[in-house]
């Protein structure tokens, strides 16, 4: 149906993309570790190498978890299979919140203690006015 | 018959008409949606009124990528069958994604500070919304430094490489752990944006497109006009 020109040029363009699109598949894959942005508690009680270096943690902050002391916050972040302590001395942003998403980066003490140096708050996909709100409680 | 009919169509888009048309739908939607959005619509209840941010963020974020998908679409037919009405076409459909694309960074960023607690995050959908950024700057630069001849090739070639990235950007929120939310709405499911939210959204949406429109008839005009007169390019 078309000239040979113009099927090889399809050829070609098809090869290009799909080798680059494997690349970057390839490279994604093999570095998903970095590629995501916190790991949660699961995931980090379950890993047996000692990490030493700052991560990010991230999950829900637990009903009831947060506590003031001498500045400092402790809370705990779990994704309801696991928890891990916080410790953190500084200000959180406004959307920080009991049984609502947050990222913590710090230093994992040992498997159960984090001390954050930064947190973020993360937010889900749900937006609605208060009153909706209320009416679902 | 079907070259007339093209030209046809052609002489319809570039007349002077159909931009004022588009203008003034644009001024309509724009002040439609501003007024939803500022005024109308409510709070929400997590984030108060930071949640107006969206109706900027989401609809720069949905026609940058829009442009970029059509641009690397009619790009295959540049390569492929060599058309150079395509050509022009994507070369005037570029500037306003790539503008639309820094609007929706710049506003992740503002809305970023008060809600998660930081302008910046090297989160999976933050940076791959970067990347097409750098390939929208790629791109327009090709057109910056190579000949006319040349940059058609080069900018097609940047445009589809570029294109494999739109599915990441979209996917990047479901494949990884992100500080991004999901999205809200999908095709297959229900949104989970209140539809006193949705209105705005909509209505801005249709503004920013209406505006890519009309930079759009604008630049493809200026580009017909130096084919017409090829010699006007030098002076």
């Amino acid at each position: 149906m078309y000239g040979k020109k113009v099927r090889l040029r399809i050829i070609f363009i098809i090869s290009v993309l799909t080798t680059i699109a494997l690349s970057i598949y390839i490279v994604l894959k093999l570095l998903e570790d970095n590629v995501v942005y916190f790991k949660s508690p699961t995931e980090i009680k379950q890993s047996t190498e000692n990490i030493k270096e700052k991560i990010r943690v991230g999950g829900m902050v637990k009903k009831n978890s947060i506590s003031l002391d001498n500045e400092k916050i402790f809370f705990v972040i779990t994704d309801f299979k696991n928890e891990i302590n916080v410790i953190f001395s500084g200000s959180v942003p406004n959307l920080f919140q009991e049984e609502k998403g947050v990222v913590a980066e710090g230093i994992l003490q040992d498997n159960n203690l984090f001390f954050a140096d930064k947190i973020l708050a993360k937010h889900d996909e749900n937006y609605m006015p208060p009153e909706v709100k209320e009416s679902l409680k | 018959m079907l070259s007339l009919i093209t030209e046809k169509i052609k002489t319809i888009l570039i007349s002077s008409k159909f931009r004022n048309l588009i203008f003034i739908l644009f001024l309509i939607f724009l002040s439609l949606g501003l007024f939803e959005s500022l005024v109308i619509s409510p709070k929400d209840y997590l984030q108060s009124d930071s949640v107006r941010i969206m109706y900027v963020h989401v609809p720069s974020a949905w026609i940058s990528l829009g442009i970029f998908t059509i641009i690397s679409l009619l790009s295959l037919g540049v390569l492929i069958f060599k058309n150079k009405n395509f050509v022009l076409i994507s070369k005037s459909l570029a500037p306003s994604g790539f503008i639309f694309n820094l609007i929706a960074l710049v506003t992740g960023s503002i809305w970023g500070k008060p809600t998660w607690g930081t302008w910046w995050a090297w989160d999976p959908r933050i940076t791959s919304m970067l990347v097409l950024f750098l390939f929208y700057f790629l791109y327009l630069l090709s057109w910056k430094i190579f000949d006319k001849n040349k940059a058609s090739t080069i900018s097609s070639y940047i445009s589809i490489i570029g294109v494999i990235n739109v599915p990441i950007i979209k996917y990047s929120v479901d494949w990884w752990a992100t500080l991004h939310q999901p999205s809200s709405i999908n095709v297959l499911s229900e949104s989970t944006i209140h539809s006193s939210m949705l209105i705005p959204l909509f209505l801005m949406t249709a503004a920013f497109a209406l505006f890519s429109a009309l930079i759009f008839l604008m630049k493809y005009n200026v580009e017909l006009i130096k084919v017409k007169n090829k010699g006007l390019n030098r002076i």
